[in-house]
């Protein structure tokens, strides 16, 4: 089997970047770092069905041995889809997490602290680098001037569930 | 008969379909969902039968033959697997709607709960009966991303920062999985599991060990195997109990049954297998000492599942008929005893209003009842005859004593050991939780009184919330299939020594999906 050097370089790095950045706390890199993972994988893929060649449609003349392998692109097709949805979840996630504790990297477990007999677990650096670092800043008020409030969203949203148990409770 | 193997699928994604087009009516959605999973149920039964009496099912599907299309394959093994994840999800599925039905559905948003659970259990299902490995790929992201969902749900602060840990780790091993069916695929040229087989004796004996810790670390991953087993008790005990008991029980087996499938088929009479016998020393004891440290009830639980799945390892490492069969026994046991008493701590946080044991106190007399159903799976988890938790680790260790290697003995004796320590973690649990006097609990008074201050109208009703009957009649349910387990576990055990059988060398699985090749 023969394998495209090019392929192969580009590889190792996409999987090189994306393991350095799983390895982050801030879980927008987690994010980025799982997409470079997820598309060196695929080109794992690519490369393992070997060299390219004609479209895999069956025509006179054309041995099969000059046809690309399509088992891998159907593989690859899946696979991308499955990283499509889990991206999105994830986002969602950071999202979720970004306006619930007001920032982007992961805090400690409060019962492995607890264990470790109290100490404070987060190196000091770490929320500092991140309160600098995103370009939402730290107040979610200041990221877009033209957002929604997200306060108002929530009452609204919290309105919208009250009316709507109402409405369940009179169908019972 | 064939016709039934893909129903254990499409069954739960219809009825995941159906529920979500049901979102706006929550009874409507209930009774799709308990009846989705109860014709699983049956259906399970069924094969597990059939599969018992006359042989394994083997399912082409769309009619491709075997290297080309994708083959389901349900053999003893996968159908035992099916019913008793079906049973556990029935059950778990049926404390939830107690749950959610007192709770007034707060915590778990009702339209998206009951379909995201039918699509993990399809996820679950799938898993078990594919014959491909790509398929199995497929089966395992369909349970993960329900399983993503499932342990966020409501959003809450804890739950997102536990679900983090999760789902990065998850990605991970999914990401190495498909890494490794890559290598496998530029290796042997086919992702079906029987191809693979034949084709794999022939490659070099260094690819193949490449290729063989792939995957073991892959599903290791999954399986929690220690030391790929940190994520687990950081995660699952934040979650909704319903769902803790379901990942508990179920999720981690699936690794395990992908590691029997991996041991058995791809990779038989391993080299490996040494240093799996330490990996299930070391997640034995490693685990249980965890669960000696902690007070919280759930974490705690995490950490003797974690010890646990050590004991699957070892009758999987054995590599022999009897280790296998021994294995097979003790998932199914361990599957039923860890959800049961994942709900019997779900009731505890009913009744007492805390999982910290520190907190707890006077249960007893707060409520026989669940403290007969939290002691029972206790003693049966702890490996105290006659219950099955009992049958299944003297399985494991007569399997391993006929293997009577020095590490095999050093692995029954850190059993032994292992399984002594679970039981007082399990009986620490019952005597402060349950058995000392509400008024011994120190600072009592304090915390409630903090709470209170800290949140006025919060906390008030935690003492006197009532504990509904559907939630206490699913765990008894499950309390009684344990029992069943050890009533019925003659005919349990010859089934799963016939699993056992059908996986002694690759040669019956190969022969099920290309029956000419069975000069190998």
């Amino acid at each position: 089997m023969s394998v495209s050097l090019v392929l192969l370089i580009v590889m190792a790095v996409l999987y090189a970047c994306g393991i350095y950045l799983l390895l982050e706390r801030s879980m927008t890199r987690v994010l980025l770092g799982f997409l470079l993972v997820g598309n060196a994988t695929n080109l794992l893929i690519i490369i393992m069905a070997g060299k390219a060649g004609l479209a895999p449609i069956v025509t006179d003349g054309v041995e099969a041995e000059q046809m690309t392998d399509p088992l891998p692109e159907a593989l690859i097709l899946t696979a991308i889809v499955i990283t499509f949805g889990v991206s999105a979840f994830l986002m969602a996630l950071i999202y979720r997490s970004w306006r619930l504790a007001k920032q982007d990297s992961l805090q400690d477990d409060e019962a492995d602290v607890a264990m470790r007999g109290g100490a404070v677990a987060l190196p000091s650096e770490t929320s500092g680098i991140d309160a600098s670092d995103t370009e939402f800043g730290t107040r979610a008020e200041g990221a877009v001037s033209t957002a929604r409030d997200l306060e108002e969203d929530d009452e609204d949203a919290a309105a919208d569930a009250a009316t709507s148990s109402n409405d369940g409770g009179a169908e019972r | 008969m064939n016709a039934l193997v893909p129903l254990v699928v499409l069954i739960p994604l219809i009825g995941a379909a159906s529920a979500l087009a049901l979102g706006r009516r929550a009874r409507a959605q209930r009774i799709v969902t308990v009846a989705a999973l109860a014709s699983v149920l049956a259906v399970g039964a069924v094969m597990l039968y059939v599969v018992d009496t006359s042989g394994p099912l083997v399912m082409e599907v769309g009619g491709w033959a075997a290297p080309f299309g994708i083959v389901l394959i349900v053999d003893r093994l996968a159908a035992l697997m099916v019913v008793v994840s079906a049973l556990v999800l029935l059950a778990v599925l049926i404390f939830s709607v107690g749950q959610g039905l007192a709770d007034g559905d707060q915590e778990t948003p009702v339209s998206i709960y009951y379909p995201t659970y039918l699509i993990l259990a399809t996820g679950v299902f799938n898993a078990f009966i594919a014959g491909d490995l790509f398929n199995l790929y497929v089966g395992f992201e369909i349970l993960l991303v329900a399983s993503y969902v499932l342990i966020t749900l409501g959003g809450t602060e804890a739950r997102i920062r536990a679900g983090t840990t999760y789902i990065v780790v998850s990605l991970v091993s999914s990401m190495l999985f498909l890494a490794s069916i890559a290598m496998i695929y530029g290796a042997v040229g086919t992702v079906n599991i029987a191809q693979i087989s034949l084709r794999m004796a022939e490659i070099p004996l260094d690819v193949q060990i490449i290729l063989h810790i792939m995957l073991l670390v892959a599903f290791g991953i999954k399986a929690a195997v220690f030391p790929l087993s940190f994520w687990l008790p950081d995660s699952y005990p934040t979650a909704p109990a319903p769902v803790t008991a379901v990942f508990a029980g179920l999720l981690t087996k699936v690794g395990v049954y992908a590691i029997i499938r991996t041991e058995t088929v791809i990779f038989p009479g391993s080299e490996l297998n040494p240093a799996l016998m330490v990996l299930a020393l070391l997640t034995m004891v490693v685990g249980v000492l965890g669960a000696v440290a902690q007070a919280d009830i759930k974490r705690l639980l995490s950490f003797t599942l974690v010890s646990h799945i050590g004991y699957m390892i070892l009758g999987v490492a054995l590599g022999s008929v009897a280790g296998t069969a021994a294995a097979t026994f003790y998932i199914v046991h361990h599957i039923v005893v860890q959800t049961t008493l994942f709900l019997g701590a779900g009731l505890i946080e009913r009744i007492g209003g805390s999982t910290s044991i520190t907190k707890l106190g006077g249960l007893l007399k707060a409520s026989p009842l669940v403290a007969l159903l939290f002691f029972v799976p206790a003693l049966n988890l702890g490996g105290i005859p006659p219950f099955s938790g009992f049958i299944g680790k003297l399985a494991l260790f007569q399997a391993a004593a006929e293997q009577g290697t020095w590490l095999a003995w050093l692995l029954i004796g850190a059993g032994a050991v292992v399984s002594l320590l679970t039981l007082y973690a399990l009986m620490r649990v019952w005597n402060m939780a349950f058995w000392r006097p509400a008024a011994d609990v120190e600072g009592y008074e304090s915390t409630l009184l903090d709470n209170v201050s800290e949140a006025p109208g919060e906390n008030t009703m935690t003492e006197t919330r009532t504990v509904p009957r559907l939630m206490i009649a699913a765990t008894a349910g499950m309390v009684a299939a344990s029992i069943g387990l050890t009533v019925f576990a003659g005919p349990l055990f010859g089934i799963s020594s016939r699993a056992g059988e059908n996986l002694e060398g690759p040669f019956q699985y190969v022969q099920l999906v290309f029956p000419e090749a069975t000069d190998d």
